[in-house]
């Protein structure tokens, strides 16, 4: 697994702020901008502001020129602030995809006739491959397109997609077939056949998503819009509603001037929720490149966001509970033999043993038993695994030495004669799966010695993680092959809060659709295509990178790393944006309490001296407050620009006392902060007016 | 507050709470089909009355059959009493020999009763027959809040049932709310209000002679009956001498009760609950408050039940309680220390002007909250008479949407709207899609939640805009300069919400308020009715989301203060800047000695 992740790219380099920039004017055309429907009513607004500067200049307008001429400036980078954070968090998205887009030069292939090797092929451009293409790929040739393998075995290179450099065996059949476009073949040959179609291979796809071209509002982000736009209507009314109730009030009290149209304008743009409106498509956006840092790559926004939803995580046990690899840490003898015999014939039976288990056993005899065997005699014949019988072992000088399943060695000791089995045998293989270990009962011809523990070793801080999630109301399930005796043993160990023991596709299929009955979102990992099914069945659905196609194509989030408790940070950066988004729109509309204190008292000072009271700011003049409040309303945005690319901190914790925790800081922040801010503005802006 | 006011206040509040439980669980039973003690009586009414209708007890209505049910059923009643009052002088029981209403009247009243406002630009005693009172006004009174609680009903199936479109029959619970719980209450509450002195009779207006002789100044008036005005535009009067007094007479208890009861609002007589036939006693008007809150407030208790928890509706009730006590609290800050700018004509104390000496001061607050808060509208003090601040708090309470216990049904569904508001917020906040009640909030919800409590916010700020521009709306203001304009707002504000209680000094019988004032009570009413429907039928639709820890809490405090907060500051950034200009305004004047 690779802890290799794709370059850091900072957010403040040039390389992004210097396009970024001129994206952001390029922004301002209205036929992009509606999409974001309030920033769009504040450009009509500075456009408002620019006409009552020019009558202004001209003498039209009785306010003084430079005060509707700062008012429209403030107004047009109001838009420009929301256009050039949108962009930023483009930027780096844009940058990640040229420098995917490099791989993606023109690839020749060699399209087969018939998927055999030795056969002619054609050479071709990769844009004419279409799906069902059969593709020849040998050593240095880089892959055309996304594809499976149908014949031989290669060794791949695919620091292209995950940036690991360290290549992979990519063989046909199983659940490594899956290659591909633009990854590398280092040595051996094979036949692919084409699975998708130019522009729509995976890396066309990652390209599209980290650009945020193919982006759509996700259903959370559309209701939230829903409140913003519904904030702006009210607000607009509001202030239409000013002009003629000014227009009786002045003519009541017989003084004073009725609200200007400049001044509405600006108490309009000040009241909308500006800041979360202009804010907002970037917090989607950078959700997804956080994630592509941390080399997840999520097919759409919906995913995450349902990843933020998650109440049930089913987590598969190898990999992601316990390290990959069980370990042999007991002899246990029965029958009247010693530890020492027991671990002699094991050291035979696991010599020629490379899997990770039989070295295990190896290392356990070697140290604890000082056996210094290194080699097997001349004369032996290792016994692989072998599905049927499931056994593995050695035959040499005319014994048979074998370890495997309880039932399976038995069987094996049986047939070559044995007419007693030790008594204890059943008791100690009943305790070492109860203990959630695995017991390999090892022989020699029809005598069993005894049993090795090979114990599951659970991850480090994992039940810490668990408890976490209990925390945030995340169940979680392993699922795992194991017997349900050994399955128990290990969740209790996890703390887990459920397990599937002896999980089959289909029993995970029929687990997630429980859950989802009953109400809860699920989400899985997996790789394999047995996988595919539950995949396209769970709500969030992450597929290791190195799974198959048919597993990739069933998830919805892609992990290059390939390593299972991405989940959790998958969930963490779900969470993120939703809260990221409310924060900011608790934050934007808390903000308008005190521009209110601000613009009421200076826009009807003139009809009603007696609202100088509500000035509480102390604010120098009518006009340095207006503008210090539009100021404020402008300048808040890139200052909270680092704040939405970055994602509010999260913090695992139960529903309410974040709750607290965020309307403490947001929402009473939200209300004081632009007191303060409004203030200091004004003591600037009120050296000049 | 003395004591005997502290402890009216606090025997107040006790008894309406000890009500809330009993009578919620058996809304709750009503609504949910449950056998109830009534069911042996009511049952065969019910079904007779299905039978004639032809109506299918046992149908289910999706919800938008269910709204065109309710469209229909108003609309048939909005046509006959406005045939009624257009027709009113051929009709029985009318005794004073009382002329049909004009057409413009006519529409308004009709409108006003039909959706629970009861506005009233007409004057009960002298426009209204008997038979207008009883057969029109006091029937709509009953159907207006039974379709109100309908409504609410319909939205807590929404949240109750699960992948279902049906909510419900309209009819049934039509049928229900009036027979099980209108009707019964009221025949206790009137019996109750005939044993303190309310009348109930046929009988023609009496005129009886004056115990002491009045000589006043009378204004002279034309042919036409426009009062004469000298070259200064002074009123030209002649002196005159009053003898005796006519008293009007009428079936008033049983309009009465159901006034409060329904938070309707409209008063058998011009001077609603002030009139000693309304409401003769301190105890009576006790009474009168709390028949105002028992329904709202109980209905708090029917959703808990019907949701499966009932902390849910104790933690809206609340909210509700919450905001009235504060609200009395400041007016009863306010008006007890009374206008400063009086103690140089040697005026100390509680400002008076206005109020009903049967009635203690802090009563009097307690019904101007308990009218106000609730969309019913009935007054037992001059709205118009209280100091600014204190004048604002009645219309403070009815620009935050009728949600404070608000009309029967439309205040609990208005204040579930704000809760999904409050909910999609906080939701989002802690990082997960918002859920309420196990329902996941979407886009259908927020849209419809944001027209709910929208609707009447946005017309007021149009109309009370457009009555500004208007020279014949500013003409009918009696008070110009900021006390004018409050009056234009609240009757805007009351209008649009459904509440129909006047701030009074404005001329409201002309056809720009008749016809603009009908709109906003057309649209306050149906836009919310509709968009809660269409709320519950995609509600039902959802499959449930149980709790976990990761779900915020409905049901506790830290939601309760959060729902406040969302409604108080929804309400303050809609009409601060309006406020200011009319209130806050005129307040500012008087502390500063220019009132």
């Amino acid at each position: 697994m690779s802890k290799h992740a794709p370059e850091p790219i900072s957010m403040f380099n040039a390389r992004i702020m210097r396009p970024a920039l001129l994206d952001s004017f390029k922004k301002l055309d209205p036929r992009t901008l509606w999409r974001n429907p309030v920033m769009f009513a504040v450009e009509i607004a500075s456009l408002i502001t620019l006409v009552t500067f020019v009558m202004s200049l001209a003498g039209m307008n009785r306010e003084p020129a430079w005060f509707t001429g700062f008012v429209s400036l403030w107004l047009w980078l109001t838009v420009i602030f929301a256009t050039f954070a949108e962009a930023l968090a483009e930027g780096r998205g844009k940058a990640r995809a040229a420098s995917l887009r490099k791989t993606r030069t023109d690839v020749q292939a060699k399209r087969l006739e018939r998927p055999e090797f030795g056969t002619p092929f054609e050479m071709v451009s990769a844009t004419e491959l279409r799906k069902e293409d059969i593709i020849l790929v040998e050593a240095h040739d880089t892959i055309a397109g996304d594809g499976d393998v149908i014949a031989g075995a290669a060794l791949v290179n695919e620091a292209a997609v995950t940036g690991e450099s360290a290549p992979v065996v990519r063989e046909s059949g199983g659940d490594r077939s899956a290659v591909t476009g633009g990854t590398t073949v280092i040595a051996n040959s094979i036949i692919v056949r084409i699975t998708a179609n130019p522009g729509e291979t995976f890396l066309d796809r990652m390209i599209s998503l980290i650009e945020g071209a193919k982006r759509r509002k996700t259903p959370n982000e559309i209701a939230l819009e829903v409140l913003l736009i519904a904030l702006t209507v009210v607000f607009l009314l509001v202030c239409a509603n000013i002009s003629p109730l000014s227009m009786y009030s002045v003519q009541a009290a017989g003084q004073g001037t009725p609200v200007s149209l400049t001044i509405l304008v600006a108490l309009f743009v000040c009241l909308a929720p500006t800041t979360i409106a202009a804010l907002l498509p970037a917090i989607g956006i950078a959700g997804m490149d956080r994630l592509f840092q941390k080399n997840v790559i999520a097919l759409s926004g919906r995913a995450i966001e349902a990843a933020g939803d998650v109440n049930v995580l089913l987590l598969d046990k190898t990999g992601t509970i316990t390290l990959g690899n069980r370990e042999a840490v007991e002899f246990i003898p029965v029958g009247g033999y010693s530890e020492q015999d027991l671990a002699e014939a094991a050291l035979m039976a696991s010599l020629t043993d490379e899997t990770p288990e039989g070295r295990s056993i190896v290392v356990l005899a070697k140290k604890k038993y000082g056996l210094s065997r290194d080699a097997l005699p001349a004369d032996a014949e290792t016994i692989a695994f072998n599905a049927d019988t499931r056994l593995s072992g050695v035959n040499t000088g005319g014994r048979q030495y074998r370890k495997g399943a309880a039932d399976s060695t038995v069987a094996f000791v049986k047939a070559l004669g044995a007419r007693t089995i030790p008594s204890n045998l059943e008791n100690v293989v009943d305790r070492v799966a109860r203990g959630g270990a695995t017991p390999l009962v090892v022989s020699c011809d029809d005598v069993i010695f005894g049993v090795i523990n090979l114990k599951d070793i659970i991850k480090g801080g994992i039940q810490e993680r668990f408890q976490q999630l209990r925390s945030m109301g995340i169940k979680t399930v392993m699922i795992t092959g194991d017997n349900p005796l050994t399955a128990a043993a290990i969740a209790a160990e996890a703390q887990v809060d459920d397990f599937l023991a002896q999980a089959k596709p289909e029993e995970k299929l029929r687990l997630i659709r429980e859950y989802q009955e009953a109400g809860y979102m699920v989400a899985m990992t997996g790789d394999g295509t047995n996988d595919a099914p539950a995949l396209a069945q769970a709500d969030v659905a992450v597929a290791m990178n190195t799974g198959t196609q048919a597993a990739k194509e069933a998830a919805n989030i892609i992990d290059l790393d390939s390593n299972p408790t991405k989940l959790l940070d998958i969930v963490e950066v779900g969470k993120q944006i939703l809260m990221t988004r409310g924060n900011l729109t608790t934050f934007s509309i808390s903000n308008d309490v005190a521009k209110y204190f601000a613009i009421i008292p200076a826009m009807m000072l003139s009809i009603y001296p007696q609202l100088g009271v509500l000035n509480v700011m102390h604010l120098a003049s009518p006009f340095s407050a207006i503008l210090s409040a539009v100021i404020f309303n402008a300048i808040i945005i890139p200052m909270l620009v680092p704040l939405a690319l970055k994602g509010t901190k999260f913090r695992p914790m139960p529903a309410e006392k974040l709750l607290i925790h965020n309307l403490l800081l947001y929402g009473v922040g939200g209300i004081i902060a632009p007191f303060v801010g409004i203030k200091a503005i004004d003591m600037v802006v009120g050296m000049f007016v | 507050m003395n004591s005997y006011e502290l402890l009216e206040i606090s025997l107040f509040f006790i008894l309406l709470l000890v009500m809330i439980r009993p009578l919620g669980s058996y809304m709750a039973k009503v609504y949910q089909g449950e056998r109830t003690f009534l069911s042996p009586v009511v049952v065969p009414c019910e079904k007779l009355l299905y039978r004639l209708c032809g109506v299918d007890g046992d149908e289910e209505m999706d919800w938008k059959r269910y709204a065109w049910a309710m469209a229909l059923f108003n609309l048939v009643l909005f046509v006959a009493l406005f045939a009624m009052l257009m027709l009113q002088h051929l009709l029985p029981l009318n005794p004073e020999k009382l002329p049909a209403f004009t057409w413009a009247l006519a529409l308004n009243t009709a409108i006003s009763f039909v959706t629970n406002t009861n506005w009233q630009a007409y004057s009960g005693e002298s426009a209204a027959s008997y038979f207008t009172q009883m057969a029109g006004l006091t029937v709509h009174n009953f159907v207006s809040a039974a379709t109100g609680m309908a409504v609410v009903i319909a939205l807590i199936r929404g949240f109750v049932r699960r992948k279902t479109s049906m909510l419900g029959n309209f009819w049934v619970d039509m049928t229900r709310g009036t027979l099980y719980i209108l009707l019964p209450l009221s025949l206790i509450g009137a019996i109750f209000l005939v044993s303190q002195g309310v009348i109930q009779n046929f009988s023609s207006y009496k005129t009886v002679p004056l115990v002491q002789e009045i000589t006043y100044d009378k204004a002279k008036v034309d042919d036409k009956g426009d009062p004469l005005k000298d070259v200064k535009g002074n009123p030209v009067t002649e002196s005159a001498t009053a003898k005796e007094v006519t008293i009007p007479m009428g079936p008033v208890a049983s309009q009465e009760v159901i006034k409060e009861l329904g938070t309707n609002g409209g008063g058998f007589f011009n001077a609603n609950s002030a009139h000693p036939y309304e409401n003769p006693t301190p105890l009576s008007h006790f009474m009168e408050i709390f028949l105002i809150l028992l329904i709202p407030g109980a209905l708090t208790y029917t959703f808990g039940v019907m949701v499966g928890n009932t902390r849910q509706g104790w933690t809206l009730l609340g909210v509700m309680l919450l905001l009235l006590i504060g609200s009395f609290s400041v007016l009863q800050g306010v008006e007890s220390s009374g206008n400063p700018l009086l103690a140089q004509f040697g005026i100390h104390g509680a400002n008076m002007e206005g109020k009903d000496l049967r009635f203690s001061l802090a009563g009097t607050n307690l019904f101007e909250v308990a009218t106000t808060g609730t969309s019913c509208g009935a007054v037992s003090a001059m709205h118009d008479s209280l100091t600014p601040l204190g004048g604002m708090i009645p219309l403070a309470l009815i620009l935050l949407g009728e949600v404070i216990f608000g009309g029967v049904g439309s205040g609990l569904y208005t204040m579930l709207a704000f809760a999904v508001i409050a909910v999609f917020v906080s939701g989002l906040m802690i990082g997960r899609t918002p859920e309420y009640l196990g329902k996941k909030i979407e886009v259908q919800e927020m849209w419809m939640s944001i027209v709910t409590i929208l609707t009447a916010g946005i017309t007021v700020l149009i109309l009370s805009g457009i009555a500004m521009l208007t020279p014949s709306a500013v003409s009918a203001m009696a008070n110009p300069g900021a006390h004018g304009l409050s009056e234009v707002l609240y009757a805007f504000a009351s209008m649009a919400n459904n509440n129909g209680s006047a701030f009074a000094g404005l001329n409201a019988n002309v056809n720009f308020y008749n016809i603009l004032g009908s709109l906003a009570m057309l649209l306050g009413r149906y836009v919310p009715a509709v968009a809660v429907l269409a709320m519950a039928g995609s509600l039902a639709e959802k499959k449930y989301v149980p709790p976990s820890l990761g779900t915020l809490p409905t049901d506790k405090v830290p939601f309760a203060l959060w729902l406040t907060l969302v409604i108080l500051i929804v309400g303050a950034l809609t009409f601060f800047p309006a406020l200011s200009l009319g209130p806050i305004a005129e307040h500012l004047a008087m502390v500063g000695g220019k009132i």
